[in-house]
């Protein structure tokens, strides 16, 4: 059977085995490195602070550089979240984005 | 089998419930939005079943573009799953009475959810093979059976923007920023990060403003370490 009856493409292929490893590389660095290596100080703290500034990198753009219905949507998320379970926090949060733009166009 | 084993394997079945109906929407809609990227759905239920790690395939799918940039997708995916270092160091001393094979598996089976409700088990009492890897597998299988479903629906759904779905990536990655928050110190990291990848999106082309900021955010982590953390570095 060919990839394209089975509805598949190099570069995708390669991108999901090149995001496969590296991801069960992670999963099994931690594992690895304990018994000789426990991290302290400055690299701790660079490494605690990664998942954090990844996920805000990742949405700072479509949150702070589209529009003010994007904004006012994304505070009103937090919000949900600090109170409302995380499923909820979303519906809210995308019930928002809609109305808002409604609003606002 | 036990009946050890087999009760091992139902409290992990029913600690895990859920999460894995928590999961489902978040499997349609990943699903969805890479069908409509051109993820076709033997390519998102290999993708599942192969990476097992949903923020990072949800960003993967937000970046996604035809031909698939796989370098970036590969770097991007290494820096959001950074995080599974610290996870397994934390396992390593709970599982260490595992076999090698065994031990392999957990770790390819572990995700947020099932290392959390395993840190709580470990509190309580010794991990087992068949506590870990029945919650990892119960996961593995919901979320390729969920995503491939959103993949073959997806192709229907039309326009997301029109009923919002394209705001759900921003809305559930700002969820999870509010559960990673443990004070000022996550408030710098997270507008040292924003501040830098709202600059390098405005003035690179590509992604590459995620890795920019993710380093921005590490380093403002790095510079505003707490100070006995930071004198612990300097006593060494």
């Amino acid at each position: 059977m060919s990839l394209d009856a089975l509805n598949l493409d190099l570069p995708t292929l390669l991108a999901i085995a090149g995001m496969a490893i590296v991801t069960y590389a992670t999963r099994l660095g931690g594992w690895l490195a304990l018994r000789r290596l426990v991290l302290s100080g400055r690299a701790r703290a660079a490494l605690d602070a990664v998942p954090g500034a990844v996920l805000a990198a990742v949405i700072a753009p479509a949150v702070l550089a589209t529009g003010p219905a994007e904004t006012v949507a994304a505070a009103i998320t937090v919000v949900a979240a600090l109170r409302l379970p995380q499923l909820a926090a979303v519906v809210i949060g995308v019930a928002s984005v809609v109305l808002l733009r409604l609003a606002m166009s | 089998m036990t009946s050890r084993t087999l009760e091992e394997m139902r409290a992990s079945a029913i600690a895990v419930l859920p999460a894995a109906v928590a999961v489902i929407p978040f499997g349609l809609l990943l699903g969805a939005l890479a069908a409509q990227k051109g993820l076709s759905v033997p390519e998102m239920m290999l993708m599942s079943a192969t990476v097992f790690a949903g923020s990072a395939q949800f960003v993967a799918v937000d970046i996604w573009r035809e031909p698939a940039p796989w370098l970036l997708l590969t770097f991007t995916a290494l820096l959001i799953n950074a995080r599974h270092l610290l996870m397994g160091a934390s396992w390593a001393p709970k599982i260490r009475h595992f076999g090698t094979g065994t031990s392999l598996l957990a770790l390819f089976s572990m995700v947020d959810e099932t290392w959390a409700l395993c840190e709580q088990r470990a509190t309580r009492r010794p991990l087992t093979p068949a506590y870990v890897l029945t919650m990892g597998g119960i996961l593995w299988v919901n979320w390729i059976a969920w995503t491939g479903l959103g993949a073959a629906l997806g192709s229907l759904m039309g326009d997301p923007a029109v009923y919002g779905a394209d705001f759900a990536f921003p809305a559930i990655f700002l969820t999870l920023l509010v559960g990673l928050w443990q004070g000022p110190r996550t408030g710098v990291a997270i507008a040292a990060s924003a501040i830098v990848a709202v600059i390098v999106h405005m003035n690179v082309e590509g992604p590459w403003f995620i890795a920019a900021g993710g380093i921005a955010g590490a380093l403002a982590g790095a510079v505003f370490a707490p100070s006995d953390e930071a004198a612990a570095e300097g006593g060494e």
